[in-house]
């Protein structure tokens, strides 16, 4: 077997059984690190591809960054295990057929793609960090910077609301 | 069995390595802890460890024993899964940060194979230690959630607070450095910093002088980032995690023998990364300081030079130490030192090879130097003066040096 297609298939089944288990568990701390295992396995598929510095940023700000709030934040909060609740009638009668429709048009799709789908190894992009520079700050550099504005205007928005709580 | 060896050679060659690295790092962070101690100490007019061996020397060997001796308790409530894994992922996370740090650039050829110094050199090997900087908050936080403990918790939240407010800071602070480098690649990152012409230490990216060109210092990118790297690593004056007067022992308060030294052994090898960080990053990895030309040749002596008289004065130290084990290993030691120093002079083409790595470990010692200098004389910050200089001090100066190095680069005109 190829080995990089051995890689795939470890990492893939890994963020799988980390997405299921993040559904599952009923603690959120072991639901946070699920995620974990979720992000990371998918910046090791990136990898796969070829796409160091998508992978590496994929690990620095979902794996590190954005994870690590989350746990701060169910920390702070010291939360504890989730109480089961009845299900709510939508997932009761809504839930199975919308998800059996999901899988059945996610498996459609990756059927007929199927041939077109570049196996792991092919897909390389040499100098991936240097295209992507460019593209951001050459080609999509006002919705880029725009983006950070807006990112910037919901800090102060939450920064402002939090101050009202206070009085 | 010898194509077997030819068809596998890099597998080979890579887990030799990796063990080799591992056993070389781990006996480094036991002696880092004896240096650590007898340097506080004198810092602090005391002796320190001098009991176990001549001048303490084997006391790492017997806290080693202690710590896999001693009872492991694991105590009630605990989060079972996440209070064992916690310990495992801030030990695997660190040793891991070294598998991309280059340690000379000529490869040692041996068999007929290139080996060379390092383990991987992904053009991307900054980002990686920076991935993995990010993920080595979960150890630690993940130790204060899962111990059940109020101690600990309170350790782990103002970690995980403190790492998340460094990162940036610390991220920023090298921007300057890659600009200059044009690469994310550490070996590449040095090998700019050797400017033709040979400029030697005017040539680091801390002075930044290129020929013909005025000079962009990265001096306060350097400061902006060890500062930031001492609070990453969680070391004094930045201990926040684990004040010992307001929370005990902070994050790893409820464990005990190995899980413990686990920690410890963590803590110390993130103190070595980021040495070798910073001697990559600011002051030229591998690079002598001297310039290139042959004038300067004699420098090439300087690993001699230091070798021979510390021996010597090894040997005299250990005849007139007063316990026999110390007359028997003093001088040993002393002798070995001074016959590889003058087995050094001997060899010329030893000694050229070595050049590169005498002066990368010097560098990293001085930067180890440093952190324990800190740790002894300068106090611990208040909770809110430390969110303070990471927020309101570090960051604003890193981004502002940032602006001004690209800046620089720009008028100078880059390559």
């Amino acid at each position: 077997m190829n080995p990089a297609l051995l890689i795939f298939w470890v990492l893939a089944g890994l963020a799988v059984l980390g997405a299921l288990s993040l559904v599952w568990q009923r603690h959120p701390i072991h639901s946070a690190l699920s995620l974990i295992v979720v992000m990371v396995c998918l910046a090791g598929l990136y990898l796969l591809m070829g796409a160091e510095f998508v992978a590496m940023v994929q690990i620095i700000v979902y794996g590190g960054a954005i994870m690590v709030l989350f746990l701060f934040v169910i920390m702070l909060l010291n939360a504890g295990e989730e109480e089961h609740t009845d299900f709510s009638k939508l997932a009761k009668f809504a839930g199975l057929p919308l998800a059996l429709a999901l899988t059945a048009s996610l498996a459609a799709l990756a059927y007929k793609q199927d041939a077109s789908v570049p196996t792991p190894t092919q897909a390389f992009i040499p100098g991936a960090t240097r295209q992507i520079s460019s593209m951001l700050f050459k080609e999509f550099v006002y919705p880029f910077e725009l983006t950070s504005f807006l990112i910037l205007v919901a800090i102060m928005g939450a920064l402002v609301l939090a101050q009202r709580e206070k009085k | 069995m010898i194509s077997f060896l030819q068809q596998n050679a890099f597998w080979i060659i890579t887990i030799v390595k990796i063990a080799l690295l591992l056993f070389i790092v781990l006996t480094v962070n036991a002696y880092l802890t004896w240096f650590e101690r007898k340097l506080v100490a004198h810092i602090q007019s005391r002796w320190g460890p001098h009991r176990v061996g001549p001048h303490g020397l084997l006391q790492p060997a017997a806290d080693g024993l202690k710590f896999l001796f001693k009872e492991d308790p694991t105590p009630d409530g605990v989060d079972r899964f996440v209070y064992y894994l916690a310990p495992f992922l801030a030990l695997a996370l660190s040793l891991t940060a070294l598998a991309v740090i280059p340690f000379g650039p000529d490869p040692i050829k041996l068999f007929g194979q290139k080996i060379d110094l390092w383990i991987a050199n992904p053009d991307i090997g900054l980002l990686v230690l920076f991935a993995i900087t990010a993920l080595s908050v979960y150890g630690i936080a993940l130790a204060g959630w899962a111990s059940n403990s109020k101690y600990s918790l309170l350790g782990g939240l103002r970690s995980s607070a403190q790492m998340i407010s460094y990162e940036l800071s610390l991220t920023m602070s090298v921007v300057g450095v890659l600009l200059m480098a044009n690469s994310f690649s550490l070996q590449k990152i040095i090998e700019a910093q050797a400017r033709p012409g040979g400029w030697g230490v005017l040539g680091w990216n801390v002075i930044g002088l290129a020929s013909g060109k005025f000079p962009v210092p990265q001096i306060i990118g350097f400061i902006c980032f060890f500062t930031s790297a001492i609070a990453e690593t969680n070391r004094a004056p930045f201990d926040l995690p684990e004040a010992e007067s307001e929370l005990v022992a902070g994050f790893h308060t409820e464990y005990a023998s190995f899980k413990f030294a686990m920690f410890f052994i963590a803590e110390y090898t993130a103190m070595i990364t980021v040495s070798c960080l910073a001697t990559i990053l600011f002051f030229g990895g591998w690079l002598s300081p001297f310039p290139a030309s042959s004038f300067f040749q004699v420098t090439h002596y300087i690993p001699s030079i230091t070798l021979i008289p510390f021996g010597l004065w090894v040997i005299y130290d250990g005849v007139k130490y007063e316990t026999i084990f110390g007359k028997l290993i003093l001088p040993g030691v002393g002798f070995a030192m001074f016959a590889i120093g003058a087995g050094l002079i001997a060899l010329p083409g030893v000694n050229e090879f070595i050049q590169p790595i005498f002066w990368f470990t010097a560098k990293i010692f001085v930067f180890l130097f440093f952190y324990v200098w800190a740790r002894g004389t300068l106090p611990r910050l208040r909770y809110d003066q430390l969110m303070n200089v990471g927020w309101k001090l570090l960051l604003p100066v890193s981004i502002a040096n940032l602006i001004v190095t690209a800046g620089l680069l720009l008028v100078r005109g880059a390559k």
